[in-house]
């Protein structure tokens, strides 16, 4: 075993066990909470047996379900919009040299620039400013501009990757630019755009600072309404609905990386 | 040469096309809605508190003075006050310490992830991103849930014998550093690992041939050539560190602990906009600073090759 180790040059040792630490520091928290929202007690510290108790018990909360439907709704348009968005973007920007190029990557990518909390201000005091009435139009404005970044950067990098021959073979055998685009640009980027929408996607639905702030009395969100159960501590519920929104995020990503993995292929 | 530009681009649609109507949605949405948002919040640290939140259309430094001074409520004069100094100075001083854990902990990790076979690497990437993905809320109530005071952290420690009382580790700063550390480790060991994967394993050969250990190997020879994404994985940590507001709202137990809280504050509660806004301007000034100084470095270590 110290043989083969030796063997390998770039092997340093101890760097295996902090890289498996490290990993296991990121998941028994998770682990931790997901195994805990299946106790049957009341007490999130006792264990006493295995139930889907509270799992019921979230099915059963008519708050948590509005705040789930407008999470999904609002993560579902902002997701479509911001790709959108960002598809134009990537197509106008990428293998083209122009004035204000600079410019205008450093302003598609701002959102990313800009820490959480001073968006999330900015965003209260221009709606504010404006005599807008805070609620849910506000929170879909203000998920749409912060997720074009995270769908134009998976665009953009699938553009980059693509031959531009194929447009050309298209012009020479009479397509218009529209019949090239819907017949050979869009199937190409398939996966570009799918992996964009879905971390644009995954985005929305995890904000919690931007949303709370914009959010104004009455609308809520997903986050914001767990946000405010944990005002009363942990408790089973939190766990499950947490639980449950791990495995949402989780499945998406899978998707997302196997889409993403497919574009690399291909 | 702008028919070769044209020929590379993989789209044929004309120069005014691609700017009015494809790239121009995006542009504008963000101006309209991000950089316009934040130049009122520039005008508006200029300006003066109205009493329940907004602003009086007056000129005034007050938000930026409030940072250091407390206006006495008799006379009006100045006294220098540090509160809101060891807020900041708190800010800083967690996010540094997150981010020298987060380097002691994403090297070897980085490192170990980069030197795997081709079939473990994506597994490895994959247990790395997922967290990067998943809502940091729910990863923060997480780290809570095993802190607290019954929490099974504690319960495995008093098992032990080593203490009967539960050991304070929720609600504190520790637990503040611990979350910071837990939300942004993946941040850094992503950028890392990409670094790392592009090295020139010859040249540790090539070290060791000329007798280094190979201790002397890593620290001479892998570091110092890995430092632009050391620095680039460091600054990616310590820039959401600073405005975190999740970790220090949650895990230190709601006292306003953190510059993200306090400007949150500011916009909910205590209704004083200008110096909220003041502290926002603050705290974009050092991120973009920060941001623009990484992006001129690796400019120019790339050129200096």
């Amino acid at each position: 075993m110290a043989n083969a180790r030796m063997k390998d040059i770039r092997a340093f040792s101890g760097f295996g066990s902090i890289a498996v630490a490290g990993v296991l520091f990121l998941y028994l928290p998770i682990l931790f909470l997901c195994v805990y929202s299946f106790n049957d007690g009341r007490s999130v510290s006792q264990w006493s047996g295995f139930s889907f108790r509270w799992y019921i018990t979230v099915f059963g909360n008519s708050g948590i379900k509005a705040a789930a439907m407008n999470s999904l709704t609002i993560a579902t348009i902002a997701a479509s919009v911001s790709t959108v968005l960002a598809l134009g973007a990537a197509m106008a920007t990428v293998n083209r040299r122009f004035k204000g190029e600079t410019l205008a990557y450093a302003t598609l990518t701002f959102p990313l620039m800009v820490p959480e909390i001073v968006t999330a201000v900015a965003s209260l005091v221009f709606f504010v400013s404006l005599g807008v009435r805070l609620g849910f139009s506000t929170i879909l404005i203000a998920h749409i501009v912060f997720c074009i970044p995270f769908a134009y950067l998976p665009i953009r990098a699938r553009l980059e990757g693509m031959d531009a021959t194929l447009n050309a073979a298209a012009a020479d055998l009479y397509a218009s630019p529209i019949r090239a685009f819907w017949r050979i640009t869009l199937p190409l980027l398939a996966p570009g755009l799918m992996s964009g929408w879905l971390l644009a996607f995954i985005i929305s639905l995890d904000d919690f600072i931007i949303t709370a702030l914009v959010a104004g009395p009455g609308s809520t969100t997903l986050p914001l309404h767990i946000y405010g159960m944990l005002r009363l501590g942990i408790t089973p519920e939190v766990n499950a609905i947490s639980t449950m929104m791990l495995v949402g995020s989780i499945v998406l990503l899978a998707i997302a990386g196997v889409l993403g993995r497919s574009s690399k292929n291909s | 040469m702008t028919a070769q530009a044209e020929l590379r681009s993989p789209f044929r649609v004309s120069k005014r096309l691609a700017f009015t109507g494809l790239l121009l949605p995006a542009v504008g949405v963000i101006t309209i809605f991000m950089i316009a948002p934040v130049a009122i919040v520039f005008v508006y640290s200029f300006l003066e508190p109205a009493r329940y939140g907004g602003v009086v259309w007056n000129f005034s430094v007050e938000g930026y003075l409030q940072i250091l001074f407390e206006r006495d409520f008799v006379d009006g004069s100045l006294q220098f006050s540090a509160d809101y100094l060891v807020i900041l100075w708190r800010s800083v001083f967690q996010a540094a310490i997150c981010t020298v854990l987060c380097l002691m902990i994403s090297v070897p990790t980085a490192y170990f992830i980069a030197t795997r076979s081709e079939r473990t690497k994506p597994i490895w990437i994959f247990l790395i991103t997922v967290p990067y993905w998943v809502n940091l809320l729910i990863r923060t109530i997480a780290l809570l849930f095993i802190l607290r005071d019954d929490g099974p952290l504690n319960k495995a420690i008093m098992m032990t014998g080593l203490t009967t009382s539960p050991l304070p580790l929720s609600y504190n700063n520790f637990a503040i550093g611990l979350g910071l550390v837990y939300s942004f480790l993946p941040f850094m060991v992503l950028p890392l690992y990409s670094a790392f994967e592009r090295f020139d394993f010859r040249l540790l050969e090539a070290a060791y041939d000329l007798y280094a250990s190979r201790r002397v190997a890593f620290f001479k020879i892998v570091l110092p050539v890995m430092r632009p994404g050391l620095i680039a994985g460091s600054l990616l940590v310590f820039i959401p560190s600073i405005g975190s507001y999740l970790a220090p709202d949650i895990l230190g137990g709601g006292k306003t602990l953190m510059i993200g809280n306090l400007i949150g504050t500011q916009f909910q509660g205590a209704h004083n906009w200008p110096f909220g806004a003041a502290l926002s301007m603050i705290l974009l000034t050092v991120t973009l600073i920060v941001l623009i100084w990484m992006a001129r470095r690796s400019a120019r270590k790339n050129t200096g090759y």
